[in-house]
């Protein structure tokens, strides 16, 4: 393979000695040759053996408190949903409502949606990513749902199976931190997962909660919370 | 934010406050694989576990390329944290942590390096006092040390100098034709060979990816 083909580039790409447009040409052409990746891996734990032949100074102690915490904070914090009454059923109606739902993508494939969606809204895109990030959060429980919060400090209220709100009814979702209590999105609930990205940005410390309001939703609640999810720094 | 976690959206249950951490007497007895596999699950204390192994030698390759003591802890960072964000799909790939690591460790060293212009390769003078140091680390590291440097000085002097060049000196084989005055042809040779030569030399270690097990 020592020819000038291509071929003999994986030594000089496991020695990151490519750049421009020889770098962009040899990944093209190694995103279609499975051989050429095969000798990449080899020669790239070649070329990590040479990190064995360095004798210097040790790190500074605080670069690993430094690293663990710049982790830490870009991992999304998710947060169970807690009931805090009884639904009321009284005010909910008892028929699922099918549409109108804030924002809702149930059982989409996400990376083929956003192949095959090229109408997917800006909000339906933000709402993917924070969910994306989510996801690689392990969680358990939640039987109400839970609120994602990315390190951005944008965030997606995930319901599950909430009642679904009478026409003259609405969901609204608020974000509270310290004495402000902010409106953050209106949702109608009903059978299945809903997610609504929420309008404000969720800094922790603080709440999201969930009242049930008059159609159009209100800019103060007037009614008691019925979900709270407790948002603390990670 | 492309390109990031397939199909867990609906999968998505739950709370993140109650998740079990491991603790570091734990992680000390697991395989860089297992630790890996916490990392994927956002176990901060692995990651911390992951530096303890790694954090040092990563440091030391970054610190050979850069010559400066904050360019290589942003590389080092940037590449624990791109293994924070990635070991999730790091099943996907064929290769050890250690080699992953110092990869992106390598990647990094020497773009900052390229971007920097302050590439320097006169020899660095070794440290004598190793503060700090664990003595069976010291030891571990030292043998490993050995290992490479004399599966280096087996190489023809022109295939070391490429190899070297290249991988402490953050030369593109562009460069390193234009400074050793040889067709682009030959220091690709030179390099095909010479870590081809070297693989052979390192044998199972390499494959191995040197590191600790």
């Amino acid at each position: 393979m020592n020819d000038g083909s291509p071929h003999e580039l994986s030594a000089a790409y496991a020695l990151d000695a490519l750049d421009g447009d020889e770098l962009e040409a040899y990944e093209t052409h190694l995103a279609g040759c499975g051989q050429c990746r095969e000798d990449v891996a080899s020669f790239r734990a070649t070329a990590s053996a040479l990190a064995y032949d360095v004798d210097l100074p040790p790190p500074p102690e605080t670069l690993e408190h430094r690293i663990v915490a710049a982790a830490r904070a870009e991992r999304p914090n998710v947060v169970p949903l807690r009931q805090r009454l009884a639904l009321p059923a009284a005010a909910l109606s008892g028929v699922a409502a099918v549409a109108a739902i804030a924002i809702g993508i149930w059982a989409i494939h996400l990376s083929s949606s956003l192949d095959h969606q090229k109408s997917i809204s800006k909000d339906q895109k933000a709402l993917i990513d924070i969910l994306s990030d989510c996801a690689k959060t392990p969680t358990t429980g939640g039987s109400n749902g839970a609120v994602c919060v990315a390190p951005t400090e944008k965030a997606v209220l995930i319901a599950d199976s909430l009642p679904a709100a009478s026409p003259d009814k609405t969901y609204e979702a608020w974000v509270i931190a310290g004495k402000r209590v902010r409106p953050a999105g209106l949702f109608r609930g009903g059978a299945g997962r809903k997610y609504v990205l929420l309008t404000k940005p969720v800094r922790a410390p603080a709440k999201v909660a969930v009242t049930l309001e008059k159609r159009g939703g209100v800019s103060a609640p007037t009614t008691a919370i019925l979900l709270q999810a407790e948002v603390n720094p990670s | 934010m492309s390109n990031r976690g397939e199909g867990g959206v609906i999968s998505l249950r739950g709370r993140r406050t109650e998740r079990p951490q491991t603790t570091a007497r734990e992680l000390a007895h697991l395989s860089d694989e297992a630790v890996v596999a916490l990392v994927a699950r956002s176990d901060d204390q692995a990651l911390a576990e992951l530096y303890r192994r790694f954090g040092r030698l990563a440091y030391g390759l970054a610190f050979r390329i850069l010559r400066d003591d904050a360019l290589a802890q942003d590389a080092v960072q940037e590449a624990f944290l791109g293994v924070w964000r990635a070991a999730g799909r790091f099943t996907a790939e064929r290769a050890k942590p250690s080699t992953w690591l110092l990869t992106l460790v390598h990647r990094r060293a020497v773009d900052l390096v390229r971007r920097e212009q302050r590439r320097r390769t006169e020899p660095l003078q070794p440290e004598t006092e190793q503060a700090g140091a664990e003595a069976a680390d010291e030891a571990e590291l030292a043998t490993q040390r050995q290992t490479i440097r004399e599966a280096l000085r087996q190489l023809p002097a022109e295939q070391r100098e490429a190899i070297e060049l290249a991988y402490y000196g953050g030369y593109t084989q562009s460069e390193l034709a234009e400074r050793l005055g040889e067709p682009l042809g030959t220091i690709k040779s030179r390099m095909f060979t010479g870590l081809a030569r070297l693989r052979e030399h390192l044998g199972e270690d390499a494959r191995a990816g040197v590191g600790p097990a």
